[in-house]
Order: structure tokens, then C-alpha cells, then sequence
């Protein structure tokens, strides 16, 4: 192992350990404030997760929509950008794979749909991702603003459409799509049953893959992490920096909008307003706390996923609110330990090398 | 329409984001990025109606949910300033804490994942338009004290060099970090009152009943380009759309949702400089310096 790699790996390893730590220590108070014992409420919850299949499939299920988001917030950081806008290019994409699924004749097999309804998807949440990118490179509007505004006006926008044109009476959401579902895990593993993890798994893993090789194995990548790291140096040696932008964010809008097809494909089958439920946020979680590389962005969101259900597994002993209040605190500490780290290392390190 | 009707409507409206919005321009001043509003001011209801259950009086309310909103600011503070995290990061990490601990809690002290019991809110002798409130009249004030505050004091002039240029301000003597962490606690303090007057104004809490509002003030904040009395009446403008969208229910002449997009449409406008470019502090954000 070279020692940069080593450095890198402790840089990147340290902070979610740490926040582990403040995670289970403010888990554990309460579990205490309930009246409830800590180390049994914890096993419930691996329990509940990683210890029957209904649960590990519900991990997957919640990982996969948070992969994708998790990704997408992840592009963007690489290239400098805040992309906040998760949460919206997500709903936005599973909104039009609906649209185009409720559009194709149900003769239409699922070999052609799902691509085209994959690439409708795609496009939405791309969309929604080139607003703020068009507006930060032509006119320097900051992207974090940009992208959180976007959400409220996209978020009202489909709302509209659903409440007012799309939606089967009594409900909010849109009628059963014809053609484009993806299947289920459980037709291949019935152990799954009951859970909605579905092959768009495969999909999200695909997608780390082409993240990682588009990053560190092309040129583009490599200008765009150029840009990410330093902007003028990289405009100085000949990138075009504005049109990395403009790809960077309308990708990353891209891939969270792609994520829309875990719920709409291959879960339910038809977009409900507000399915995208807190993903596209939690995605800033998963970026943040896997680094910003694919493999600590898969990771991350096992973990978070992993969290959210294992709420559901201790309900009826600590309420299920407690699992948000820990997302709170990891995100804090890995944040607050980032750049503690950086620093403490580069410092251990320089006798060393003096 | 009524016209006194429609003031005094969107003048309750308004209430809740003067309070906020004067708090993120002053943490904006100052250089740190104040996307934690919406949780300064849920957990600031939450706090109020912890105060006012277990007291009975609506100003041990007041206290508890200005108390709220100073610890949430305060490790907002922490996190950003003595550890230098990334401000948009602990921001949302902010609001989602605090739709967690509230929830929590409101189990814990209530037994329930929707609202509180009915809280005491101040009583109205005089008028049924809400005018006996002092907070209402303490809101309408915020903005125009502020920029007093910001203008015309010591400590103003101290926040905006702060936020314009730090190192300059350290190299005269001012202590950055410490002119920082005032700021941080005042906005924690003045939002989370735009939430104390959500809740005992509607005498209960409800979860997530600030609703997106913390992000209307955020909003205000730059379609006010960071001046405390622009902010004001940003708050204002956005208050009337809202009631006019209310009072003229069922008339349907513009859905309700497009109603709820203008704030959020005019501010993208605003940065994106159509009409006179929103340039924010110079500092706002920079963690290393």
C-alpha cells in the first residue's frame, strides 16, 4: 500500500468513524430518555435490518433511491458545485418515466420500455439540473440558492399537474403506468417477498461504476475535478470551465432524476407527489459522509438506509423519530470533522517528512 | 375585498418572516450562511410550547423558545466557526435535526407524532385581529431596529466587516470569530421568536408546522440583497401574495401553487441580476481565511 493511498484512506475513513461514535453515544441518551435499555433497542434494530430478508430488502430498496441521489450530490462537489436540488430533479424524474410509461402501449416490451422510460427520467431530473447550471455559468446566480428555490417551485409545479390533471380521484398520484416496471427481487429470490427492492439496484451500481470511470479514468473527469480543486488554475490551463459546470450540475441532475424510477418502475408503478420524501436531501448526507467517492457513496447509503429503516424495527420501543435525530448528528460531526482531520493529520505528518 | 381585512392578514403573515428574515441578514452580514432559519424557528415552536404548557404563561413561552433557537444556533456556530464546517452542509443538517428533535420530543412529552394539547397565547382584550400580541408589534420593529443595529452602532459596523472582510476587520482588532458567534446566536434567537409567534398564535404545536417558512425568509434575504429594511418588505410583498392567494379561494383565478412559487421565482430573478444583480457579502461562506 503506498503511503498517498494510505493518507487518502485515513482522511477519508476517520471522520464517518468518529461520527459513529457521537451517533451512538446521543442514540444511546435517547434510548435512555424513553426508558428503554440501549443495547437492546440496537439489536432490534440490525434485527430489523440486516437480520431478516423482508428487512435487508427494505435496506436495499431505500439504499438504491439514495445511491442515486447520493451520486448525483457527489458529481457536483467534485466540479465545485452544491447541488441542493436533489430533491426535486428527483421527483422531476419520476415524474416523466411515469408520463412516458403511461404514454407507451402496454404491447411494448419491458426490453424497450424501461430504457425509454430510463431515459425520460434521466432527462427530468437533467432538466431540472440545467436551470441553476445555465444560471451560475452565465450569470454567476449562486447554485446553492438556485437549486434550493428550484425545489420549492418544481415541488409546486408537479403538484399542480398531479392535483389538477393526473391523479386517479381521491389520490395524489397518477394512474398505473402501461408499460416500463421493472421487477421486483423477489421473482428471482423469493426470500425478498413483501419487500420493494427491485432491479433497479443494478442500475444505481452501474451508475457508481460509470461515476468512478467517468471521474478518475477520462479526460473529462480529470477537467473536472481540475475545476472542483481549483477553478482559475484550471481555467489558466486551457479548461473551459463554465462548460464543466453547465455538464457537471445537468448531470448530477441526471443521475437523481434516474433514481425516480426505483419508486415509479419498480415499486409502485405510477409517480405520487411527494415520493421523493427526503431522499434528495438525505443524498447530501450520503455524498457527504461517503466522501464524495462511488464506493463511500454506496457505502453511505447502505448506512442511511439502513438507518431509516431500523427506525421502523424499534417503533414500538423508542419512536421511530429517534433514527432522524441521529441523521442530524452524523451529518454535524462528519462536517465538523472533515476539516478537523485534514488538519490534525498534515500535522502528525510533518515531522515525518521534515 | 376588505382592505382592513387584507392589512391585517398579511400583516400576521408577514410576522413570522420579518422575524427570520432579520435573522439570516444579520448572520449573512456576518459571513455565515443562514440556511438553518426553518429549524431555528420550528424548534423555537416547539420550545415556546414546552415553555407555555408547563408554565401557563405565554411569556415563559417566549423565553423557552428564544432559549430553543440559541442552543440550535449554537452548534450551528460551533460547527461553522470554530471548526470551520461547510455552512451549507450544517445548515440543512440543522433543519433536519430539528424536525428530528421535535418529533422525538413531542412524542416523549406529549405522546403524540401530530400536535401538542392546546398551549395558552396571549390574550385578546381589545381587538380580534391579533393586535394584542406584542410580539406582533415586537415583529413589525425587528427590521427597522436592525438597521439601526447594522448602520449605526459599534457592533453593526463590526458584523459588516466581518462579513465583507474578515481579514482586514482581525488585522484592526476585531475579534472575527466572537463578532461572528454574536451574530449566529441573534439569528437563532430573532427566527426562532418568528416560531414562538406560529405557536401561540395557533395555541398548539403541530409537527412541521413552520412549513417551509424558514425558506420564505431565506428568500426574502436575498430578494432583499442583504439590507435588513429591503428584507422587511420583501417579507411584506411575499405576505400579501399569500393573502391575497387566500382571500380570493375558491375564485380560482391562479392555483394556489403558482401562488406559492412567487417568492421563490423572484428570488432566482433577483440572482440571477434581470433587474439589478443581488451581490452578497464578499465573505459569505469563505471558511478558510
Amino acid at each position: 500500500m503506498t503511503s498517498r493511498f494510505r493518507e487518502q484512506l485515513e482522511e477519508a475513513l476517520f471522520p464517518p468513524f468518529v461520527a459513529l461514535l457521537v451517533a451512538l453515544i446521543f442514540g444511546d441518551l435517547l434510548i435512555l430518555s424513553y426508558g428503554q435499555s440501549p443495547a437492546n433497542v440496537y439489536r432490534l434494530l440490525l434485527e430489523g435490518t440486516w437480520g431478516n430478508a423482508y428487512g435487508f430488502g427494505q435496506v436495499l430498496y431505500k439504499a438504491t433511491t439514495l445511491a442515486f441521489t447520493g451520486l448525483a450530490v457527489s458529481l457536483g462537489i467534485r466540479a465545485g458545485l452544491f447541488n441542493v436540488g436533489a430533491e426535486s430533479q428527483l421527483a422531476a424524474g419520476g415524474f416523466l418515466a411515469a408520463l412516458v410509461g403511461l404514454a407507451l402501449s402496454p404491447a411494448v416490451p419491458a426490453v424497450i420500455a424501461v430504457p425509454i422510460c430510463m431515459v425520460a427520467a434521466a432527462f427530468g431530473g437533467g432538466v431540472v439540473g440545467a436551470i441553476p447550471a445555465f444560471l451560475r455559468v452565465k450569470f454567476g446566480a449562486h447554485e446553492v440558492i438556485v437549486t434550493i428555490m428550484l425545489n420549492f417551485v418544481v415541488l409546486a409545479f408537479l403538484n399542480w399537474i398531479i392535483a389538477n390533471h393526473l391523479h386517479v380521484p381521491e389520490t395524489l398520484h397518477t394512474p398505473e403506468i402501461h408499460s416500463g416496471a421493472i421487477p421486483r427481487l423477489s421473482e428471482f429470490i423469493p426470500a425478498f417477498h413483501g419487500s420493494a427492492a427491485n432491479l433497479t439496484i443494478i442500475v444505481a451500481l452501474l451508475a457508481a461504476v460509470g461515476v468512478w470511470f467517468l471521474l478518475f479514468r477520462t479526460r473529462r473527469g480529470y477537467e473536472l475535478r481540475a475545476v472542483g480543486l481549483q477553478p482559475d488554475a484550471a481555467e489558466y490551463g486551457g479548461v473551459n470551465v463554465g462548460g464543466v459546470w453547465f455538464r457537471a450540475l445537468t448531470l448530477s441532475g441526471a443521475i437523481a432524476g434516474l433514481g425516480g424510477i426505483n419508486y415509479v418502475l419498480g415499486y409502485k408503478h405510477y409517480y405520487e407527489d411527494g415520493f421523493a420524501g427526503g431522499s434528495g436531501f438525505l443524498g447530501i448526507a450520503v455524498a457527504l459522509v461517503g466522501r464524495n467517492h462511488p464506493i463511500g457513496v454506496i457505502l453511505a447509503a447502505l448506512f442511511f438506509a439502513t438507518l431509516s429503516q431500523g427506525g421502523l424495527a424499534i417503533h414500538a420501543f423508542v419512536p421511530k423519530q429517534m433514527v432522524e435525530v441521529l441523521q442530524g448528528v452524523v451529518i454535524i460531526a462528519v462536517a465538523m470533522s472533515v476539516p478537523e482531520v485534514r488538519r490534525a493529520l498534515r500535522q502528525a505528518r510533518k515531522p515525518a517528512s521534515a | 375585498m376588505n382592505p382592513i381585512s387584507f392589512l391585517t392578514q398579511m400583516l400576521r403573515i408577514s410576522i413570522p418572516y420579518l422575524f427570520a428574515a432579520s435573522g439570516g441578514v444579520i448572520a449573512e452580514r456576518s459571513g455565515i450562511i443562514s440556511l438553518a432559519l426553518e429549524g431555528f424557528m420550528l424548534t423555537g415552536a416547539f420550545s415556546a410550547t414546552l415553555g407555555a404548557y408547563y408554565s401557563g404563561s405565554p411569556w415563559i413561552g417566549v423565553l423557552c423558545g428564544i432559549g430553543g433557537g440559541l442552543v440550535f444556533a449554537m452548534i450551528h456556530a460551533i460547527a461553522t466557526i470554530r471548526y470551520r464546517a461547510d455552512q451549507v452542509v450544517i445548515g440543512i443538517a440543522i433543519n433536519l435535526l430539528a424536525v428530528g428533535v421535535t418529533r422525538f420530543f413531542l412524542k416523549l412529552a406529549f405522546a403524540s407524532s401530530s400536535n401538542s394539547p392546546r398551549i395558552n397565547g396571549f390574550p385578546a382584550k381589545l381587538s380580534a385581529h391579533g393586535f394584542d400580541n406584542p410580539l406582533l408589534w415586537m415583529g413589525l420593529l425587528v427590521a427597522p431596529v436592525l438597521a439601526f443595529v447594522l448602520y449605526r452602532t459599534r457592533f453593526g459596523l463590526r458584523v459588516r466587516a466581518v462579513g465583507e472582510h474578515p481579514d482586514a476587520a482581525a488585522s484592526v482588532g476585531i475579534p472575527v470569530a466572537r463578532v461572528r458567534y454574536v451574530a449566529v446566536a441573534l439569528s437563532g434567537m430573532l427566527a426562532a421568536l418568528g416560531g414562538v409567534y406560529l405557536a401561540l398564535d395557533q395555541h398548539q404545536f403541530t409537527d412541521q408546522m413552520t412549513a417551509g417558512r424558514g425558506f420564505i425568509a431565506v428568500a426574502a434575504v436575498i430578494f432583499g440583497r442583504w439590507n435588513p429594511i429591503r428584507a422587511g418588505l420583501a417579507c411584506l410583498l411575499f405576505a400579501a401574495a399569500e393573502t391575497l392567494q387566500i382571500q380570493l379561494q375558491g375564485n380560482h383565478i391562479i392555483p394556489s401553487q403558482f401562488v406559492e412559487m412567487i417568492p421563490y421565482v423572484l428570488t432566482i430573478v433577483a440572482l440571477a441580476g434581470v433587474v439589478g444583480r443581488a451581490i452578497p457579502p464578499a465573505a459569505l461562506g469563505k471558511t478558510e481565511h
